[in-house]
């Protein structure tokens, strides 16, 4: 995408990513994630396959799985279904971009701004995870990706590594609803 | 003050001292006391008054069990009622009330309900307060209500923060006692995953509160030894002040973890309390059991406690309740606290045993073949009766009496699945089934294998069992020798004869008498006789009380109590805060909330919010001078009208469709066609249900062959996705169609009004010819906006004018708006919210939520034709029943007042004029009603019987809810341009 005349705005409304750090937690909006859901078409699951696996250096990942690639981060969301995410500055047109290269191997369809994306960093986040969903936190390893219930709503989570780096995408319309937890669970374990 | 009852030992810290009050007065406690120890160290044994008499009462126990003993915790917002003494861990400064007493504990007016007694027995309210009837609700119930309870709720916001959270994991342990600790220690070297959770706040359970060896060792010497070992193994997760209050479903319980009640208050930003959900896979009840009293007359007196809790208070806190105490008892364990409070120098008045071959005791006096019959002391026990085997009674002067009545094991949490516990003769009380549950097995004195030796051999045996399931390998611990002393009891419940008030259960003041009551009434299953009598219920749910009670009705029943049956057991085990469960969830964040795009600019402009579902919709966007919504509202409309408006849409759900089968599966979807839709243009849908009802409504754009947006209403988004979800995978897996939800992905605005256009012109890239010519009515397209910014463009209308929707990604939708707003300064352009959108689209005649209420066809809405019969779809079939194709069934009408002035409202029944107001005149119902600044009055949408037959008939609206009686004229449901010119400009 061009330089355009508007100024886009977080998900959490505002200009610049709100970075929160507290005790040894750190909280941070990501806004530069361009993300694609990728479905394949009936019948084009190997031929999908065959297209992604130089980029990522593997296969998609299965169930609760995400591959991460140099700069691109392959998650599995559904049956033949996955999300692709990459840094937004360097693919503006993402979409795009996917669409161009699978052709008609898959239905791409822009996510880029269905979610609020936070990375949370630190020593030791189970006991933050455990206070906002329900998943064994403690047994998730790099590259563990699960979608789960925060506070009601739909969320995926990723372990980048385990214990101490997990990005989570919740709905951006509820950035704030989940930053709240997010933010509160955390003061309530520093 | 002094502690008088101090004895020597125990395992609090003399060290540190810490000052309390109970009434206004002050006292002072250590630190490892509860309230109800440190009470009874300061000789303070009166500690409330009862439900329903306001009888003197004192602690009964020493643990969760407590009925009497319950206080106001804290001062102000803080203030907790119904707090038991005995759990309340004592804290520098700690503030407690009495309650249910007035004007004070030692005096109260209200113990005149004592004398009153013989009209207050059981299941008194349901004969008082019958006649008359209309007393019922103005009188009788408002003074019941103030009657009932004990303590009061300060009525302030809670000023704590509470939490709560999830745990898994391999082993959970319920109780910390020796059968609990030697779990985990099992489970811990085998390297599973182990919750121990402990409800006080030290590890120990019984050892804490009883003397003898582990080998040779103290047992607290042990305990420290085995907690040190836990405590440094990372799979083991030691939890004390946490209560497991329920089982569920699949391994699943429920527990809270009271974080920060023994501080004065909570640290900041700190949960009170927090809540969990365990997911265990395997779990070990290892809960102990609870002791259960004698029943005899007057047994209620400040000073008569278990005699369990008595040796506790001895051993464990170092406090005598008296001077002087008596025993009471049918088994051996009852010695055990005789010969325990001896040992510390507390004089024993007697033994008594109700067997006639008791043990002898060369320490005390044993009364063999005895039984209390009695008691004396007012705010006080001073002396009891006691009649000796040979029939004569002899009084005991003593300040406490500890009563063993035998032990039930604590098998709450097995019933909660609805298992149902067994009689077990030995022990004379319920256990579980063994084995009964393959997710929860049950060790030490919860299973009722009371000595120390069997709880620490069952806890490691049956936790080697569960985690052989598990395939996890865990060896035997070398066990300490424990005491094995074999259970000696001769069941003895009450004694009979007395003609007094002999209380069963404490707490609500019933006595055995209201269980004969009960039962010479008809009340003979338990479970009516629970809630005819109150008895089992409130805070205790009658830990202490119920198996007397079930003794009695045996008795009066002829039957044996396993005969008799218990009632169930639910969560919670103790009561649990209402501030634990609602957690992080209260005020604004009581459940998440969904902000617009445009939500931070709405803000900005005063916009008033209203909540659409978990959206915050922006309602109207009041200026100076406004004084009244409707000002703003009819301001908004009459400028759509006369320029242009926009408002934001982003909340209609948005369903990406893509695939070679796309067009396919919507025909298939949606009851009109699809298939033939071009490339670039939009068409309304609408989505029957199969039963041929009306689901929803709203619009698919074909972006390209085979990619759609399908549009739904803002309510049904969710649920018509999942609709289309089910017909992808269930109903046409053969089809290439995939969907996903892209409804926050896209900010969109409805641009309506005739300078829409015009206005548009001025952000869309000039590349992209949007004129009347080149995009038309229904078109649709991807576009880019202000130099490049990729949109999508739809040419359609909700409000009847020449309008548009334009979509941008999300992030951008807050700019979007600042920008329509800076260039359409010179067409007057406003904002406008649901309300303006909802006049809009009533003029226009549009149907919304509230006439596609799920009881609506496609016919009532006058869009029968739409079902199209030469393809099949969802709900075609079924919409075709004769008693849905009626030609007297309901049809959408307008509706204007016969005289302007008058309000029309929704929810109203049509009749016609002259007929009387009564469901056999009912001809239909208004659903929409707006004041339409274009039309000058109020306006209605209705579905009426054979409505469209009906334009121009005069009828009347009622709605004696409110008070509402106005003559209408049946119209069209079209109030401004009907034939869609406006729409095509």
């Amino acid at each position: 995408m061009s330089e355009n005349l508007l100024a886009p705005l977080t998900a959490l409304g505002k200009t610049v990513p709100v970075i929160k750090k507290i005790g040894g937690i750190t909280i941070s909006e990501n806004p530069d994630l361009a993300i694609v859901s990728l479905s394949a078409r009936m019948g084009t699951e190997q031929d999908l396959q065959n297209l992604l696996k130089p980029l990522l250096g593997a296969c998609l990942p299965g169930p609760g799985q995400a591959q991460f690639a140099e700069d691109i981060t392959a998650i599995w969301v559904g049956v033949h279904q996955w999300f692709l995410m990459a840094s937004l500055s360097d693919h503006p047109d993402y979409a795009d971009e996917i669409n161009n290269f699978v052709t008609d191997a898959a239905s791409v369809t822009e996510q880029s701004d269905g979610w609020a994306v936070f990375d949370i960093t630190g020593d030791n986040l189970v006991p933050l995870l455990e206070r906002i969903c329900n998943l064994n936190s403690k047994a998730m390893s790099s590259g563990d990706a699960t979608r789960c219930l925060i506070e009601h709503l739909g969320c995926l989570i990723i372990c980048r590594e385990s214990v101490r780096n997990f990005t989570i995408l919740g709905p951006r319309s509820s950035a704030a609803s989940l930053h709240h937890t997010f933010v509160t669970a955390a003061h309530s374990v520093a | 003050m002094s502690q008088k009852n101090r004895l020597d030992g125990g395992q609090i810290d003399r060290n540190h001292r810490l000052s309390f009050s109970f009434d206004g007065k002050n006292y002072s406690g250590y630190a490892g006391d509860t309230l109800a120890s440190a009470l009874l160290a300061n000789d303070v044994r009166l500690m409330g008054r009862s439900f329903k008499y306001h009888r003197p009462r004192g602690v009964f126990s020493a643990g969760s069990e407590e009925p009497n003993a319950l206080v106001e915790l804290r001062s102000g917002a803080r203030r907790e009622p119904n707090t038991r003494a005995t759990v309340a861990e004592l804290y520098d400064g700690l503030e407690a009330q009495s309650q249910n007493r007035f004007p004070s504990l030692r005096f109260d007016v209200m113990a005149i309900n004592d004398r009153l007694s013989s009209f207050l027995s059981a299941g008194f309210y349901y004969k008082t307060f019958m006649w008359p009837a209309a007393f019922w609700e103005k009188i009788y119930e408002p003074f019941i209500r103030r009657a009932a309870g004990l303590g009061h709720l300060s009525g302030e916001e809670d000023p704590d923060d509470y939490d709560k959270g999830f745990l898994h994991c391999d082993l959970l342990v319920i109780g910390a006692g020796p059968s609990g600790l030697v779990a985990a220690q099992t489970a811990g070297r085998a390297g599973a995953e182990v919750i121990l959770a402990e409800e006080d706040f030290t590890f120990g359970g019984r050892l804490l509160a009883d003397t003898g060896l582990l080998t040779d060792q103290h047992a607290n010497d042990w305990i420290a030894e085995v907690v040190g070992e836990l405590s440094n193994l990372p799979n083991v997760r030691l939890m004390t002040r946490t209560t497991v209050f329920g089982q569920y479903d699949h391994g699943i319980f429920g527990a809270v973890e009271r974080v920060t009640d023994h501080l004065p208050e909570p640290p900041s930003q700190k949960p009170r309390q927090i809540l969990w959900r365990i997911y265990a896979k395997r779990t070990l009840l290892t809960a102990g059991a609870t002791e259960r009293p004698i029943t005899f007359d007057n047994n209620d007196r400040p000073g008569v406690m278990l005699a369990g809790a008595m040796r506790a208070y001895a051993n464990r806190w170092a406090v005598a309740p008296a001077k002087e105490v008596a025993i009471f008892t049918n088994n051996d364990d009852g010695h055990r606290t005789a010969r325990d409070l001896n040992a510390k120098g507390v004089k024993i008045a007697a033994l008594v045993d109700s067997r006639a071959d008791a043990p002898t005791s060369p320490e005390f006096e044993v009364l063999s073949g005895a039984k209390i019959i009695d008691s004396r002391g007012r705010l006080g026990l001073k002396s009891v009766k006691v009649r000796l085997q040979d029939g004569s009674v002899k009084d005991l002067t003593c300040g406490a009496l500890g009563i063993a009545g035998g032990w039930n094991p604590n098998v709450h949490l097995t019933c909660h699945k609805r298992g149902r516990p067994v009689w077990n003769d030995h022990i004379s009380a319920f256990v579980p089934v063994p084995d009964s549950d393959p997710l929860l097995r049950v060790a030490g004195a919860a299973a009722g294998l009371f000595s120390t030796h069997e709880a620490l051999q069952s806890g490691a045996d049956k936790t080697i069992e569960a985690l052989k399931d598990l395939d996890i390998s865990a060896h035997l611990p070398d066990l300490p020798q424990a005491e094995g002393a074999p259970v000696n009891i001769a069941p003895f419940w009450y004694v009979k004869g007395g003609k007094g008030r002999a209380w069963l259960d404490l707490q609500n003041d019933v006595t055995v008498k209201d269980i004969k009551l009960a039962h010479q009434e008809g009340f003979k299953s338990v479970e009516h006789v629970k809630r005819y009598t109150t008895l089992g219920m409130a805070t205790d749910q009658g830990k202490t009380a119920n198996l007397g009670a079930l003794a009695i009705l045996a008795d009066l029943e002829g039957k044996t109590i396993p005969d008799v049956g218990t009632t169930i057991f639910r969560p919670p085990y103790t009561p649990v805060s209402i501030g634990a469960f609602a957690g992080r969830s209260r005020g604004k964040n009581f459940r998440p909330y969904r902000l617009t795009p445009s939500h931070k600019w709405a803000e900005e402009q005063g916009a008033i919010f209203v909540e659409a579902g978990n959206w915050l919709r922006a309602q109207w966007f009041p200026i100076e001078g406004e004084t009244h919504w409707r000002q703003s509202v009819d301001r908004e409309v009459l400028a759509v009208r006369k320029s242009v408006g926009i408002c934001d849409v982003t909340t209609l759900g948005k369903i990406d469709v893509q695939g070679a089968d796309a067009a396919k599966f919507l025909n298939h979807v949606y009851c009109n066609g699809f298939a033939k839709l071009p490339v670039g243009k939009t068409r309304y849908g609408l989505m029957l249900r199969e039963d041929g009802m009306a689901m929803d409504d709203g619009t698919a754009a074909r972006l390209a062959e085979d990619h759609f947006v399908v549009t739904t209403t803002t309510a049904n988004a969710v649920s018509v996705f999942r609709h289309m979800e089910f017909c992808r995978q269930c109903l046409w897996p053969g089809l290439d169609v995939q969907l996903i939800s892209t409804t926050e992905a896209w900010a969109q605005f409805a641009v309506a009004g005739p300078n829409s256009r015009q206005l548009l012109q001025k952000i869309v890239d000039p590349e992209h010819d949007i004129s009347n010519e080149a995009f038309t009515y229904m078109a649709c397209g991807e576009i880019t906006i202000c130099s490049g910014l990729r949109a999508r463009l739809f040419r359609i209308s909700f409000s009847g004018e020449l309008a548009y929707e334009i979509a941008v990604p999300a992030r951008y939708g807050d700019a979007l708006i600042r920008r329509l707003m800076d260039v359409g300064e010179e067409f007057d352009i406003v904002p406008y919210g649901t309300e303006a959108l909802g006049v809009l689209r009533i003029e226009k005649g549009h149907a919304a939520g509230n006439e596609l209420n799920g009881q609506s066809t496609a016919a009532m809405l006058g869009l029968g034709r739409m079902v199209s019969q030469k393809k099949d779809s969802i709900g075609r079939v079924l919409a075709g029943r004769p008693h849905l194709m009626r030609e007297d069934d309901y049809r959408l009408v307008g509706l204007r007042p016969v005289y302007a002035e008058d309000t029309i409202l929704s929810g109203a029944h049509l009749m016609s004029v002259g007929d009387p107001a009564n469901a056999k005149n009912d001809q239909g119902w208004v659903t929409s009603a707006a004041y339409s600044p274009h039309i000058g009055s109020s306006i209605a949408l209705a579905f009426l019987k054979k409505g469209e037959n009906r334009h121009g008939e005069v009828l009347r609206i009622v709605s004696p809810l409110d008070n509402m009686d106005i003559q209408i004229t049946v119209t069209i449901p079209h109030f401004i341009d009907p034939e869609g010119v406006r729409l095509r400009v």
